[in-house]
């Protein structure tokens, strides 16, 4: 089996059962990040240059979405041949923040809507002769689950 | 003192894809405008560049690329990049220049030629930049984030495809006659509709391409156009804000919004702030525009813009748009030009040209696409990294 590593350092824990996002916290004004904010908080009324890494919310709601239906250019590293798939941007409620992050594969955008609950998940990104390429995606949380949640 | 400069000329190269020295397309756009001004080019005290990141080192120093070109005339330079709203901010450094004193004329001018394709990030491994991140992580292209307004707008106030689509059919009916657009062509809302999902819900036909081309515009103060004896179109205003923290709307190149968990709204989103900054400055409302040339990056983006500079209120463009309101003829007429669904975007340039669009039809130039009794414009415009870009133009 192939060796599994982010496909970027730091981004997210490696914990496959339930991932996090890791994004910083400023010390002074409490103020989130992501990616993680690390020299000068951007908080314009906060000179704070303090920050603790901060699991993020590993839930969320769908603030909007599309499917990638044409290949997108380098760096993006495309199965062969391409497969159209979902993206979406993601509400985190504790945060007040919308993040990015691919749908998980196997969810197609149709079934998708505004407001729905999903929950991150890590999952490949590409692949070469040594390793498999984590990355972040958000996947749908069914209603069996979202009820074990709460 | 007045914040007014006059716009002496202005000149445009056909938008188009040829693929050569985007020097080409410049100095005819150059040539044009100084015609135009009915000035020489040694006459320019200051050349204003907005710089094309494409193009290599020529590009960013634009300014002096086009002096040298033009004839090094010892004319001071400048050159600035703000993405898509790069020819704004070069517009806003030569008013700066003029009002200041330091020069009567100026001489703006952006250019672009662009690969085929998705417009992709600077080539080379460059894990530190979002730009680059964007497309390695998640595959993010702009029609991604185009197409994530446009969802939402569904979601939110029930557009439809058909709503996106009639916007691609308005504007290619106003570029039609355009001679600089690069699509003249009448589409239907069924070939719209036919063509191919890019990013789900905006179609091939929705998406602007991006293209080659150029503009430039000649700006003076108003003493030495009155010494002219003209009565020429005025800058009354020129937005280039940022956002103010926390921006809550996903922008492009980010993975992430700001966080508003600490820190409260500000009065207006950005998109807002863009035009509203350049209402104040001008001391008008949207009331009392005549036109407004917006950037329609995607058919349902124009829909937003409309909202965002005034025109109606949220979730209403729709009903602008199905009024016939915003067609050539209705109550505001937007992109009379064919906005970017007819000419593509070369990114420097866009903002010029929008200025050039709204000088013709405030001139009363614009052929059949005038807009008539046109006295006050508008265009807007956003460049990635937080560019704002808004000008106001009367007569």
């Amino acid at each position: 089996m192939k060796k599994r590593v982010p496909a970027i350092e730091g981004w997210f824990s490696l914990d496959t059962e339930k991932p996090h996002l890791l994004g910083s916290r400023c010390t002074s004004c409490k103020s989130y990040f992501f990616p993680k904010e690390t020299l000068f908080c951007r908080n314009p009324g906060c000179a704070g240059r303090e920050f603790e890494e901060v699991p993020l919310s590993r839930s969320g709601k769908v603030w909007s979405f599309t499917n990638n239906c044409y290949q997108p250019p380098p760096p993006y590293v495309s199965p062969d041949p391409f497969v159209p798939y979902a993206i979406a941007a993601v509400e985190l409620e504790d945060e007040k923040m919308v993040v990015l992050g691919q749908v998980a594969a196997g969810t197609d955008a149709s079934e998708l809507k505004v407001g729905m609950p999903v929950e991150l998940v890590l999952e490949k990104l590409f692949e070469d002769e040594e390793c498999e390429y984590l990355v972040w995606k958000w996947k749908p949380v069914s209603q069996a689950e979202e009820r074990s949640h709460v | 003192m007045s914040k007014e400069v006059a716009i002496l000329g202005v000149g445009m190269h056909p938008w188009g894809k040829w693929g050569r020295n985007f020097v080409e397309y410049g100095i005819p756009a150059c040539q044009d405008a100084l015609k135009d001004a009915g000035i020489e080019w040694t006459d320019v005290q200051f050349v204003s560049g907005a710089e094309t990141v494409r193009n290599g080192y020529p590009g960013f120093v634009s300014g002096a690329t086009f002096a040298q070109a033009l004839g090094w005339s010892g004319a001071r330079v400048a050159s600035s990049y703000a993405a898509c709203a790069s020819g704004a901010t070069s517009m806003n450094a030569a008013r700066a220049q003029i009002l200041a004193g330091l020069c009567d004329v100026a001489l703006v001018v952006g250019a672009d030629t662009t690969p085929k394709g998705f417009l992709a990030p600077t080539s080379g491994d460059r894990p530190d930049d979002p730009d680059w991140l964007r497309f390695r992580l998640l595959g993010a292209t702009n029609p991604t984030y185009f197409a994530l307004y446009a969802r939402r707008r569904m979601e939110l106030y029930g557009a439809t495809d058909k709503d996106f689509a009639k916007v691609k059919v308005k504007n290619s009916r106003h570029g039609l006659s355009n001679p600089n657009a690069r699509y003249r062509k009448a589409f239907s809302e069924e070939q719209v509709l036919a063509s191919p999902m890019v990013a789900d819900p905006l179609r091939l036909l929705e998406i602007c391409a991006t293209s080659d081309g150029a503009a430039a515009v000649v700006l003076s103060s108003m003493e030495f156009a009155r010494k002219r004896a003209l009565d020429p179109v005025r800058v009354v205003a020129i937005s280039t804000v940022t956002p103010k923290y926390p921006n809550t709307v996903i922008e492009m190149p980010n993975f992430a919004t700001d966080s508003a968990s600490s820190v409260p709204l500000p009065n207006a989103p950005f998109r807002d702030s863009i035009a509203a900054a350049a209402y104040e400055e001008a001391g008008i409302g949207p009331e009392e525009l005549d036109l407004a040339e917006v950037y329609d990056l995607s058919s349902a983006l124009e829909l937003d813009w409309c909202e965002h500079i005034g025109l109606c209120k949220p979730g209403e463009a729709e009903r602008l748009l199905n009024d016939g309101d915003t067609t050539i003829g209705g109550r505001i007429p937007v992109n009379p030009s064919g906005g970017l669904a007819c000419f593509g975007e070369a990114v420097p340039a866009q903002a010029i040209a929008q200025v050039c669009e709204l000088t013709w039809q405030l001139r009363g130039h614009a052929g059949e696409r005038q807009v008539e009794g046109a006295r006050v414009g508008l265009s807007v415009n956003q460049g990635l990294f937080g560019h704002g870009s808004a000008v106001i133009v009367r007569k």
